[in-house]
């Protein structure tokens, strides 16, 4: 099991059969994005249709996990019982995904020193045996 | 081709109070409440409607609201697919859709609110003070597209309105050099309209630049009193023909244009949405809509006297007030700090009733109430000889707007 940064008792990841695979790969840490077959084109969250040329046929596109802030915000409220505050919850920008974000939240960072166009990596948290959590934290750290 | 326009021709409410306070009765019986008070001031009878509107996440139907209220035939009964308050400027529209194409007579556009009762929105219906369940953390079956798409923004925590605006808001400041302050000194102005309407929750409450900057930081960069309020309340307007409107009790009020909707890929906007086109991000999400509404209309930001925007967070409304041409992509900041939105002195007075950040969080239908009263002589923060009001609901998430006009 990995380090935990947040508590058990965090809102659970909701699934249907469209986005099944995204948390599967999750789960394997590999962190991916859906692609278009036909047209190149990368999507997140996983959707049936490719929304630039509406063709029904993909596949999943492994990302390397590094990244740079897009945006951020350090919350001061808690949404679940037992959590760190404050947490920082922020939107990455990923490498390699062709312009795809994740929200996500960034882990081991000093509030006081977040900046958007930070370089961030990839750090995974298994929340249990059969659940793992992409989150990120400033690159080399 | 001229074609009949639909009027707004009564609004009404219950009283306001913080959340939780209405305890005494329940949400559909406040909703009851506030329509008949809207339909007593249009001078109408609970016989001439036939048509009920609401937008997402009522609770209370139409359906059952039209038999307590003893409609005689309930024709049109209409729900608009927008997250939170960003159908309030669209039930106005469909309602004026089914006026003006002869679906119904009398549509009232309803919304009530008593979250003690149900949930605190501000929590996202998350209890953070519930033990964690026994179980291992595991994936569950999302049980909507809804939940399949939060699913991607909820396990890292972000159901809280405060933080999910908190993203656009900050990117605006890296990009625009956008301030604390500035965002301070609208909530400042729309406290002080706030002083002068006996309904506002925080009427009795002045505020200072220093006391928003003290206030505790929720979601940075959301202070407390960047937030709006959350409120328990209902409010109603009623929506008829032109030709009907002409002889009932007030001076009607005409729905010169409305529009509804979101650019392409918004779904949810940012709060759960991280992939909105880079151009978008920063912006509250209106800005195309808002073209479509003013060439409609055919008018321009600068025909327009007084306005009420949907506040949820300040920051949204700076990004509305550049979606809008009220001023250039980024200088919404210093647009603020001009002082425009003052009732005295601005260039544009904005939310004379207090917003959704002083007199209350009713979804946002309270602003089309007091678009209303601007144009009716009716507000407590006059605008003089105030012909046209810009309504917004929501920004940030798909949302609507309507232009209304004095006659």
């Amino acid at each position: 099991m990995s380090e935990r940064f947040f508590p058990d008792s965090m809102p659970p990841p909701l699934a249907d059969t469209t986005t099944l695979p995204w948390w599967q790969a999750a789960a394997e840490h590999r962190l991916v994005v859906q692609r278009c077959t036909s047209c190149e084109h990368t999507r997140l969250p996983p959707a049936p249709v490719c929304p630039e040329c509406r063709s029904a046929d993909s596949d999943w596109k492994e990302v390397s996990g590094r990244g740079e802030v897009y945006t951020y915000t350090i919350v001061h409220r808690p949404i679940a019982a037992g959590q760190e505050l404050p947490y920082v919850i922020a939107v990455i920008a990923l490498e390699g995904a062709g312009g795809v974000r994740i929200i996500s939240n960034l882990v081991d960072v000093n509030p006081d020193e977040l900046e958007i166009g930070s370089p961030v990596e990839l750090v995974w948290e298994d929340m249990s045996a059969d659940l793992a959590i992409p989150r990120f934290r400033p690159m080399g750290r | 081709m001229s074609r009949p326009r639909a009027h707004i021709v009564g609004v009404g409410e219950s009283r306001y109070t913080r959340w939780g306070k209405i305890g005494d009765v329940t949400e559909h019986a406040l909703a009851c409440q506030a329509i008949q008070r809207a339909v007593a001031d249009a001078g109408l009878s609970m016989d001439d409607v036939d048509g009920l509107a609401s937008f997402a996440e009522d609770r209370n139907e139409a359906v059952f609201l039209a038999a307590e209220l003893g409609l005689p035939a309930l024709r049109f009964g209409n729900m608009v697919w927008m997250p939170g308050g960003g159908g309030g400027c669209a039930a106005i529209s469909n309602a004026a859709m089914a006026v003006e194409t002869g679906q119904a007579a009398v549509v009232v556009v309803y919304r009530s609110l008593c979250q003690g009762q149900f949930f605190r929105f501000g929590t996202g219906g998350m209890n953070a003070a519930a033990p964690a369940d026994p179980e291992p953390p595991k994936l569950q079956q999302a049980k909507s597209l809804m939940l399949a798409s939060i699913g991607f923004s909820m396990p890292y925590g972000l159901l809280m309105a405060a933080a999910a605006y908190a993203l656009p808001t900050r990117r605006h400041m890296h990009l625009y050099g956008t301030t604390s302050e500035q965002l301070g000194m609208l909530a400042v102005t729309f406290r002080e309209h706030a002083s002068r309407n006996p309904r506002a929750v925080m009427g009795g409450r002045p505020m200072t630049l220093e006391d928003h900057q003290a206030s505790p930081m929720i979601a940075d960069p959301h202070r407390l009193f960047d937030c709006c309020l959350e409120s328990d309340g209902a409010c109603a307007v009623v929506v008829t023909t032109e030709e009907r409107a002409r002889d009932l009790a007030k001076r009607p009020v005409e729905i010169l244009a409305s529009e509804q909707g979101a650019p392409k890929g918004y779904a949810f906007g940012p709060f759960s949405n991280a992939n909105i086109a880079d151009e978008l991000y920063a912006t509250g999400g209106c800005e195309e809509m808002a073209g479509r509404l003013w060439s409609k209309a055919g008018l321009g930001p600068s025909d327009v006297d007084v306005a009420q925007l949907y506040d949820h967070f300040t920051g949204c409304v700076l990004m509305q007030l550049e979606d809008y041409g009220f001023c250039k992509r980024g200088e919404g900041g210093p647009f603020i700090e001009s002082g425009a939105l003052a009732w005295k002195g601005g260039s544009l007075p904005t939310n004379t009733h207090g917003g959704s950040l002083s007199e209350a969080y009713i979804h946002g239908l309270n602003h089309v109430v007091e678009g209303v009263r601007s144009l009716r002589g009716e507000s407590t923060s006059p605008v003089d000889n105030a012909e046209v009001c810009l309504v917004t609901s929501a920004a940030c998430v798909p949302s609507s707007a309507i232009l209304l006009g004095r006659r």
